[in-house]
């Protein structure tokens, strides 16, 4: 599979001549070397990346994957950041993607986090049994101290044989010894088991850190090589190496006297039903607060109605006037009620940009914080319902804040089953961030009454899918294994840097689209063409819909983005073309309606194409038929 | 017996993981076979949360279900 990833990858720093080292690409001069940060999920890598490299960093995305790999420079040498996983081997793309980055990195600067030892040496461990030379910042040691326990870091640096820098990394505490110690980075001891076996595999690759994943029978590297024959020993070797490490926490951990803190309290509060989901009623209900209300009302009013839609336009109008007629076809293209001079900036960065940072500010502050597994768990039972397990929690999150990307998520559940239920439920129920802000902002004055008839409609959709499709669906779905991270105040610097990372993505992938859109519906109107599809579907959307007939505009806008459509339907009900309840009916019909173009072709890529048309044809049936049976209740 | 048999705050030695994937991946998080642990929650019908100092793993029902354990005294 990794395969696939690297070989197609023709742009950017990762030339296909740098084959299965993806450092190989990476210059480094004179005495410069590479240097690999490697730790488990949330040890506080990027801290560490940032106080050396600075400023200056590049980000590259593994095409097929969503995983970013992060570079920069520290004096001479080159700093590659990686993924946080629990280990190197081929779980999942992560832990792929790392495991390249860490087989031929000249060197690796391992972050631990202090607090979780026995969890986070494995990965310490494995890296030294493949021989890499490796110094050990021991993080997050504020939380040893406060949690009154105490590690023998020198023991602990014997045991291991490598440099251990005690560190806090957000306070900037140790971090000019640990730049000293880079210098005397070593390798460290080997397991007795694992120098037992190495004279057997060492010939059969290219690099001594290859021959530690021959034993451990990691497929990928077997391929690479074209070994048949090896010792299978993955197994015996993870048991021993969970005993060791254990052996070493039992020895360097001097004091143990950890009692139920009010952390470990809290985090257990937000996984049991009683504590845990009037919490997270509560932290949904503030996110509606804060994006659905304050920023796509009282925000979007100061950013869409006066910076974009008046001084914005008037200066963009101002601009072309002299050059562009309204009436050439050029001028509607640019110019018109559609164009990609007018609509098309207001709506993306006036309505829909603050909506999306909005959104992912709070998505960060939930991933940051460690709230997100524990949801996971929460959640598990109802998701099993569906098909699922807790885990697609965080696709379904993140679908609110944009079902593409979502959809790119989907890999990390267990099944291929599982994928299709996410993938169909995110393109049927879940709307992104972007068509949420302007469905919020539309709902939120009709009363609270249409506002639950919309939530209850969607969410029964949503749970008869998933449950439907359980039933139906061949096979099985895994079941939940997760760690629960520690509870952490979210770094601000680290929030920001997320959502503007994301916000940006948002921008590059939606204002395309939305440009593309602007063009079509300008062509279809000029050409009479729309017209002649509103007439065209006058029947269905006046007597099945009773809906005003021009909502078909909407829809056709709604093909290339959901959120396009409910700005389209904006339009409409300022107009007053719509009354409150065909309003409600409209924006149930669009929420279902087909995923946007964007996560069209994400769905194309992920899935078989008859599950993709599966998923696109279903979205618009069951859309068209719910707002239909919806309309002839309140209607 | 099986560890959705538990209760809340019982101390347990794993004694099997059939699943070889899992197993794998449970080492590393420092739940192997032979390890003891806190069933730390319990959620009704749903995971069961193991602990072990301040490492915590949920395990869904179904999984549970087919890993073998032993209560240990205290």
């Amino acid at each position: 599979m990794d395969e696939v990833f690297f070989a197609s990858y023709n742009g950017g720093v990762w030339p296909v001549a740098a084959h299965h080292n993806p450092t190989a690409a990476l210059e480094v001069q004179g005495e410069g070397r590479k240097i690999v940060l490697a730790g488990n999920p949330n040890v506080g890598k990027s801290v560490f990346f940032n106080a050396l490299t600075g400023m200056y960093v590049d980000v590259s995305n593994f095409p097929g994957t969503t995983v970013d790999i992060t570079h920069g420079k520290y004096l001479d040498h080159a700093v590659i950041d990686t993924p946080g996983v629990y280990g190197v081997s081929s779980f999942n793309d992560e832990e792929r993607v790392a495991r390249d980055v860490i087989l031929y990195g000249d060197m690796i600067l391992n972050i631990v986090d202090a607090s979780h030892l026995e969890r986070d040496l494995f990965l310490t461990q494995q890296i030294l049994d493949m021989g890499k030379p490796m110094v050990i910042a021991l993080n997050m040691m504020d939380d040893v101290d406060r949690n009154g326990f105490h590690i023998d870091v020198q023991r602990l640096s014997e045991l291991l044989g490598v440099v251990v820098i005690p560190t806090v990394a957000v306070s900037g505490a140790g971090m000019n010894d640990l730049k000293e110690a880079l210098a005397q980075a070593r390798s460290g001891k080997r397991m007795d088991m694992v120098e037992d076996y190495m004279a057997q595999v060492l010939p059969l690759v290219d690099e001594p850190s290859e021959a530690l994943l021959v034993l451990e029978e990691d497929e990928n590297i077997l391929a690479r090589h074209h070994i048949t024959s090896a010792p299978k020993v993955q197994e015996k070797l993870y048991t021993e190496r969970r005993h060791w490490i254990d052996a070493i926490v039992e020895e360097v951990v001097v004091q143990d006297h950890r009692n139920a803190r009010f952390k470990v309290k809290l985090g257990h509060w937000m996984i049991q039903p009683l504590t845990g989901i009037p919490m997270l009623l509560a932290v949904l209900w503030l996110m509606y607060q804060a994006v659905g209300v304050f920023v796509a009302q009282t925000i979007v009013e100061f950013t869409e109605g006066l910076i974009m839609g008046t001084y914005y336009i008037n200066w963009v109008t101002a601009l072309t006037a002299p050059y562009l007629s309204d009436q050439t076809l050029l001028g509607k293209l640019l110019m018109g009620e559609f164009g990609v001079l007018t609509m098309t900036p207001v709506y993306v960065l006036g309505l829909l940009m603050p909506l999306v940072v909005g959104f992912y500010l709070f998505l960060s502050v939930m991933e940051d914080s460690g709230y997100l597994p524990r949801v996971a768990t929460l959640v598990d039972r109802l998701l099993n319902g569906l098909g699922l397990n807790g885990r697609a929690i965080i696709p379904i999150i993140l679908g609110f804040g944009c079902v593409t990307m979502a959809t790119i998520t989907t890999r990390i559940l267990g099944s291929k089953r599982e994928r299709f239920i996410a993938t169909m439920l995110l393109g049927l129920a879940i709307p992104c961030s972007a068509q949420m802000g302007v469905i919020a902002g539309l709902i939120a004055p009709l009363g609270t009454k249409i506002l639950v008839i919309y939530v209850v409609t969607i969410f029964m959709v949503f749970a008869l899918t998933g449950t439907l499709l359980n039933k139906l669906l061949k096979g099985e779905s895994t079941a939940l294994f997760i760690d629960i991270p520690p509870l952490r105040i979210p770094r601000i610097k680290n929030v920001l840097r997320k959502t503007w990372n994301k916000s940006l993505m948002f921008l590059k992938e939606a204002a395309p689209l939305f440009a593309l859109g602007a063009v079509i519906i300008t062509l279809l109107e000029v050409s009479s063409l729309l017209d002649g599809m509103i007439t065209f579907f006058t029947p269905f959307t006046r007597d099945f819909l009773r809906l005003d007939p021009q909502v078909t505009q909407a829809f056709v806008m709604g093909i290339i983005r959901r959120d396009f459509g409910a700005a389209g339907l904006n339009t409409l009900a300022s107009q007053g073309l719509l009354s409150p309840m065909q309003l409600l009916v409209s924006l149930v019909a669009i929420t279902l309606f087909v995923p946007c173009a964007a996560a069209v072709i994400v769905i194309f890529k992920e899935r078989s194409w008859q599950e993709s048309a599966a998923i696109w044809i279903g979205s618009f049936v069951i859309s068209f038929l719910t707002a239909g049976l919806l309309a002839q209740i309140v209607l | 017996m099986t560890l959705d048999k538990c209760n809340r705050g019982e101390k347990l030695r794993i004694l099997r993981i059939p699943d070889d994937q899992i197993r794998l991946q449970a080492i590393r998080l420092g739940v192997c076979e032979g390890a003891t642990l806190v069933c730390s929650i319990k959620l009704p019908k749903g995971p069961i949360v193991l602990q072990n100092r301040m490492q915590e793993i949920a395990i869904g029902r179904k999984l549970a279900e087919q890993i073998e354990v032993e209560n240990v005294k205290q």
